[in-house]
Formats: structure tokens, sequence, C-alpha cells
């Protein structure tokens, strides 16, 4: 897989534009359970993401995952920035220029176990692992981008009937059940974005 | 912020709101004096409630002592954005930084006292954690 700088520069785009076209979806399933603030940390987060193109596309792919991820650790705010800030720096630092699939999944599985220290957390728990887990194991079995997202959107609404164990959601005990977790849906989307990109870029 | 007279462990109270963050920060002064280097840090980049990581990094530089630092914190993202500002400090200052599993308001108290009488980071970690003990 190559990436080039335009492919790079709309991969940002994607992943940015995924957070702030659902900023108002993502707040109203944090208030359910969280503290409602969710939605408007993404997107603050990516759009100072976003303040970094030009420039942040130029830099090559491990690189700009890094610099990705410093930005949301430094903007979002919340858990959420130190957690999908780490899986984007742990990504950079994996990852080769050029990777391939092999990479991909080797790259992804330390960026989730990086997370997983972070959160002192693992996959059952109503987090955002309940999405990256599953969907790096389609990742690893070869599923392709359309199975990728696929699975990603499913992992997300498993989230519902889960009793969350960490995170702001778990002080709501079993009220917590009923309800999408508004982390995992967020990097669903992310997912998804970056999906519907790299699949594009497999076919040109 | 941080007196001179000062090898004792320096405190930083971190907070969602920025108004508890000071208020603590306002009891430990009245508490315990000027004898601790003491920072507070509340709310996201925009002001509103919550934490973030420049906030944190700032306020452990302000507190920084060479006895070390210990960090109070509320709710769940002060304790993540909290270690991460930790792993985030030049090498020979991240083993001298320490978050504590305690209450904010009472642990930043009873950290600072602990401190004011010279006592270790380790020391003054675990008194502060005795109120979840």
């Amino acid at each position: 897989m190559s990436l080039d700088r335009v492919a790079r520069d709309k991969l940002v785009r994607a992943l940015a534009a995924s957070m702030i076209q659902h900023a108002e979806e993502l707040t109203s399933l944090d208030q359910a359970i969280g503290d409602g603030d969710h939605g408007l940390n993404m997107k603050r987060g990516f759009e100072a993401v976003l303040a970094a193109l030009p420039g942040l596309a130029d830099k090559p792919l491990p690189e700009m995952l890094k610099a990705i991820g410093t930005t949301l650790v430094m903007k979002v705010g919340g858990a959420s920035g130190p957690l999908v800030g780490t899986f984007f720096m742990e990504l950079g630092k994996a990852l080769p220029e050029q990777p391939a699939r092999a990479d991909l999944v080797a790259a992804t599985d330390k960026a989730i176990s990086a997370v997983k220290a972070r959160g002192r957390s693992d996959a059952g728990q109503k987090t955002l692992l309940d999405v990256l887990v599953p969907v790096q194991t389609v990742l690893s079995e070869g599923g392709d981008g359309n199975a990728i997202a696929a699975e990603a959107t499913r992992a997300a609404f498993r989230t519902i009937p889960m009793l969350a164990i960490r995170g702001r959601a778990s002080f709501l005990g079993e009220r917590s059940i009923g309800h999408m977790d508004p982390g995992s849906r967020s990097v669903s989307l992310l997912i998804g974005a970056a999906a519907a990109i790299l699949e594009r870029e497999a076919d040109s | 912020m941080s007196s001179a007279s000062s090898g004792n462990v320096g405190i930083v109270i971190v907070s969602h709101s920025p108004k508890i963050a000071e208020g603590a920060a306002d009891m430990v002064r009245q508490m315990v004096g000027n004898a601790v280097p003491l920072a507070w840090t509340g709310g996201d980049v925009d002001g509103g409630l919550g934490t973030n990581v420049a906030g944190i990094l700032e306020a452990i530089a302000t507190a920084w002592s060479p006895a070390g630092v210990a960090i109070l914190v509320d709710l769940g993202g002060a304790e993540t954005n909290s270690e991460m500002a930790v792993e985030m400090l030049p090498e020979d200052r991240r083993a001298r930084v320490v978050v504590c599993n305690a209450p904010v308001v009472e642990g930043a108290v009873i950290a600072a006292t602990e401190s004011s009488g010279g006592s270790s980071l380790a020391a003054v970690k675990r008194s502060a954690e005795e109120f979840y003990a």
C-alpha cells in the first residue's frame, strides 16, 4: 500500500470530517451515559488536526500519524484524547513508510496494546477497545476495506447491551446498559472513514 | 509559585473544573502555608469543563521540585491526561512524578502536609492514598 501526499491529505480530511459531521450525534450518545462533551472534544481535536494541513500531509505516513496523535492528546481533553491519541502515535511508531498488510496488522496490534495499557482496560468493558479489537481481527484475517468498515459499525452497536466497567459510564453501573458507547462510535466512524480512503487507493 | 526554600515534594492539583482546582489549592495554602511548591490546572483547552495535557505539563513545571511532584486528580480523564503528561516529561523527570489514587481535595491537603514535613515522594503518595485504602 502506497499513500502519496494527495492520499495522505484525503485521509486526514476524511478522518476529520467523520468527527466534525458526527459531533452532535457523539455528544448526544455521551449525554446518555457520560458527561456530554465527547462530540465537542473530538471535533476540537480534529479541527486542530485539519489546521495542521497542508504541512501535515507533507510528512511521511509514520510521522504524520504521530503528529495526529500528539495533536489529539493535546487538544481533545477528556480521556479520549490520550486514548485515541495514543493509538495514532503508536501506529506511527510501528508502521514503515510504505506498509504492507502484514505491517498494518502488526502495527495495529501494538497500538491496541498501548491503548489497553493507557486505559488499564480490555475488550468487554464497553470502551473503544470493543471496536478496535474485533476490527483488528478482521484486518488480520485478510478482510478488505468494506469488511473492516462493516465490522467497525457492528462492533459499535454491540456495545449497546454491554455493562460499562471502565470510563465515566461505569459510574452509572447497570444504567449504562442500553446505550451505545460514544468512544466506540467515534472509533468506528474513524475506521470507516480510513477504510473508504484506503480501499479507493488500493483500487487506483 | 514554588518557594525557593523548598526541596519539598511539589503538589499539582488537576480537576475538570478550574474552580475546584483553584479552590483546593487555596485550601492547601491556607492549611499548609508556602513550604510546598504548588500548582493547579483545570478545564479543557477552550476553558470548558475538562482537563488538558498542556495545562498539566505546565503545572508540573511550576510545582517542580528535585524531590518530585505528586499529582492529585478528580475524575477519569484527569487521571488519563495526567498519566499522559507524565510520559511526555523529559526522561530525568518522569520517574519523579506520581499520580495519586486519592480524593482530590483531601488528598491534596494531606499530601501537602506530608510534603511540608520533608517527606519523600513515596511517603507523600502513601499518605494521600490512605483515604482510599
